[in-house]
């Protein structure tokens, strides 16, 4: 299914953006052939940061995204419709109800309100917070404007809501930087009864201050309470379509997205278990050619249907951003003011 | 000035100058190379045994009996250097150059930390101690880019050699310089390969070998981002036969030496797509071999062909019925040409009379990355000095 559906949009964008088609030109790929999803092409995602590409009318986006570049460095663009923002929310909710329940719990969310008001930058993770909100009711925020823990609010969300489940969503270091470091700091413990919590984001900073998945799941459990962690997986260029890393610390695909990991010396499909660098497919992208991206990550798939936790499909480790190339040669500027 | 390092000297520059070539800086040259040759770091890294080969006595005194120099001729006085910052010895030639010119020098050092600049620096400070004349007249430093110690010292500068990217030269030539301080600008530069099918059919097993392992020294040895390594290949006399026999052997070398990181896959690609999506009227096809090698066909040769730009083993291919075809694109951006079976006399020739701006260097595949006294089209020790003229 996931192979019609994916040819599908490869034919519709290769018709729809102009700068797309010239791509599949120089391949040399014919999209009134059928492929296997393996021999889709795809497209490096940095590609979003040079060039506006979408695949409607630019009179029928209704949303911009911009991902979270680094100062100075160029962001990515993404141009959303009204029919793929509705797309991506159904798909977001059909994912995350799977694991906590269709009902609404009470909402803690591990970041400031400052992210959600500046609307100068429509940005990835605001875009995650207000995403995310939907899923929750009474929706608090733990941090202050200056990043900083208010622990009488949560201290009296959380009395409120003593008896109820609670939903949390943050940012993984910035969970790490601004609430378990606080907690440990203070001596002080949430002493939730039944978590939730759900976060996203890099784990180059935690890996640098050694910290592991397990030993931020612990960790976690040892301020917060009694607490399920899931962290999830997913690119602002296909916002909706997330992997969650399920109780065994596996990443998975759900109906509406597949991965592939790629040799990097010619990009032909690794094994399962071996590393290399991260293809993402999902169905979503209709309004931009995003639905085949060649990520800058390196994971491993681990297997197939197979996963302890019960859940098919394929299920994968992630291993980071692939190295900065170390390029010599006199082209670089020296200085800049 | 607080926020300047000074690794080797100190503020007190004494700025005097020497006469080219003096006996002190011969010595001390021929003493830098037995140190660096003999150091273990010499033999680990290649650009420190290329820079020990260049300061050995034979080079200095073949240079010297060459007579460029005249009878009298002293240095400018000081010289400021900023070199690149990533190619890490190229600072090193920078100061030898101006030293052997006469000149007192201000290195700044590259801001990235490269192992073999330390082990260098290490050298050079031991070295040093034994010519007070030269240690007196010498300071490698580093600074943050916020220091204004560019504009210090180029305040007092009788000359400046400005290595990096042209917004890079635009902020230091923005400096003050005294009245009669002279600028040398390496600003960006673009290089090609002229290679002749029909000899390279001729060529043999070994001399195939040789060939693209200079072709590989030319280009992936330093990723293609010299501004001396050749972004278009331009073939005379050319055939497909020629062109894979070529190719072969350029892509086994490579496969052989060349440790392909993930990022210059992932960038290589890219590349292709930005191609694609930018050059499609100017770019015929593309043929890969992997992610190792990237040939990119140009259908047609245009005025802003140097744009086109490969990193880590991404070529553009042209097939050129005449040089003159080559010569009309050719502008003052152009560098070196290397290549192999053609007449360097004739193209050099060629170059005077059709009087083009831009090519500056003409070497043969191997020796892109030679850089010498003459260099970007400068002959430097001509350039940081200056002669007395005396009338009977």
């Amino acid at each position: 299914m996931l192979d019609e559906e994916l040819g599908k949009l490869t034919e519709f964008h290769y018709n729809h953006c102009p700068e797309y088609k010239k791509i599949l030109d120089s391949l040399n790929f014919d999209v009134t052939k059928s492929h296997s999803y393996a021999e889709l092409p795809f497209i490096p995602v940095r590609l979003f940061k040079f060039y506006d590409l979408l695949s409607c009318p630019k009179e029928e986006i209704v949303k911009t995204m911009t991902s979270s570049g680094t100062s100075g460095q160029a962001v990515s663009k993404i141009y959303l419709s009204a029919q793929n923002t509705k797309n991506q929310s159904k798909t977001l909710t059909e994912i995350i109800t799977s694991f906590i329940g269709k009902q609404r719990l009470p909402l803690l969310l591990l970041d400031t309100e400052m992210v959600k008001k500046d609307r100068s930058m429509f940005s990835a993770r605001g875009a995650g917070i207000i995403g995310f909100s939907m899923f929750g009711r009474d929706t608090t925020y733990a941090l202050d404007a200056d990043m900083k823990l208010d622990i009488e609010k949560v201290a009296e969300f959380l009395e409120k809501h003593q008896d109820e489940p609670i939903l949390m969503f943050g940012y993984t270091y910035m969970i790490w930087q601004f609430v378990v470091k606080e907690l440990k700091k203070l001596g002080k413990n949430f002493n939730i009864k039944n978590g939730i919590l759900f976060h996203i984001g890099g784990w180059k900073k935690l890996k640098d201050e050694a910290v592991d998945v397990f030993t931020y799941n612990k960790t976690i459990n040892d301020v917060m309470g009694n607490i399920r962690v899931y962290n999830y997986y997913g690119m602002a260029e296909q916002l909706g379509s997330v992997f969650v890393q399920c109780e065994h610390g596996h990443m998975h695909c759900s109906n509406y997205s597949d991965i592939i990991t790629r040799h990097p010396s010619d990009f032909t499909p690794c094994e399962f278990g071996e590393k290399g660098i991260i293809q993402l497919l999902s169905v979503l992208p209709e309004s931009y050619p995003g639905h085949s991206l060649l990520t800058e990550d390196e994971g491993v798939i681990l297997g197939e249907d197979d996963c302890p936790c019960g859940r098919k499909g394929k299920y994968f480790e992630i291993k980071g951003r692939i190295k900065n190339a170390e390029i010599r040669g006199c082209s670089d500027t020296y200085e800049r003011r | 000035m607080n926020d300047v390092n000074f690794l080797i000297g100190n503020e007190n520059i004494l700025n005097i100058p020497m006469a080219p070539f003096a006996d002190e800086v011969c010595d001390f040259l021929n003493d830098l190379s037995k140190e660096i040759l003999s150091s273990s770091e010499g033999r680990l890294y290649p650009d420190l045994s290329a820079l020990a080969f260049w300061c050995r006595k034979a080079n200095i005194q073949k240079l010297k009996s060459q007579e460029r120099v005249g009878k009298y001729r002293l240095g400018r006085g000081l010289c400021f250097h900023i070199a690149p910052s990533n190619i890490p010895v190229n600072f090193a030639f920078s100061y030898v150059f101006s030293l052997l010119s006469g000149n007192a020098n201000i290195v700044r050092l590259p801001s990235k930390d490269f192992p073999q600049v330390n082990a260098l620096i290490g050298i050079l400070k031991k070295v040093i101690e034994k010519y007070p004349k030269i240690q007196s007249r010498t300071a490698f430093v580093k600074y943050d880019r916020n220091s204004n110690a560019t504009e210090e010292f180029s305040k007092i500068a009788d000359a400046r050699m400005i290595w990096g990217g042209d917004n890079t030269i635009k902020t230091v030539k923005s400096c003050t310089t005294k009245p009669r301080c002279i600028d040398i600008a390496f600003a960006d530069r673009y290089s090609v390969c002229i290679l002749d099918g029909e000899k390279i059919l001729e060529a043999d097993e070994k001399i195939m070998q040789r060939l693209s392992e200079n072709f590989y020294n030319d280009t992936y040895l330093m990723d293609q981002n010299a501004c001396s390594s050749p972004q278009i290949i331009y073939w005379l006399n050319d055939s497909s036969d020629a062109r894979e026999k070529f190719w072969n052997t350029v892509y086994e070398t490579a496969e052989r030496k060349y440790v392909l990181q993930d990022a210059v896959c992932v960038d290589k690609y890219t590349k292709f797509c930005e191609d694609a999506i930018d050059y499609h009227e100017t770019i015929k096809g593309v043929k890969n071999r992997g992610n190792l090698l990237y040939r990119s066909e140009i259908s047609v040769l245009s005025e802003n062909i140097e744009n086109l730009r490969g990193k880590g083993g991404y070529f553009y291919e042209y097939s050129l019925n005449d040089l003159g075809e080559f010569f009309q694109v050719v502008d003052e951006k152009y560098q070196t040409v290397t290549y192999f079976g053609i007449n360097p006399e004739t193209l050099a020739l060629n170059i005077s009379s059709h009087e083009l701006r831009g090519i500056d260097r003409i070497v043969p595949v191997g020796q892109a990355m030679d850089i010498d006294i003459i260099w970007d089209g400068y002959d430097l020790l001509s350039q940081l000095s200056r002669i007395i003229d005396v009338r009977g």
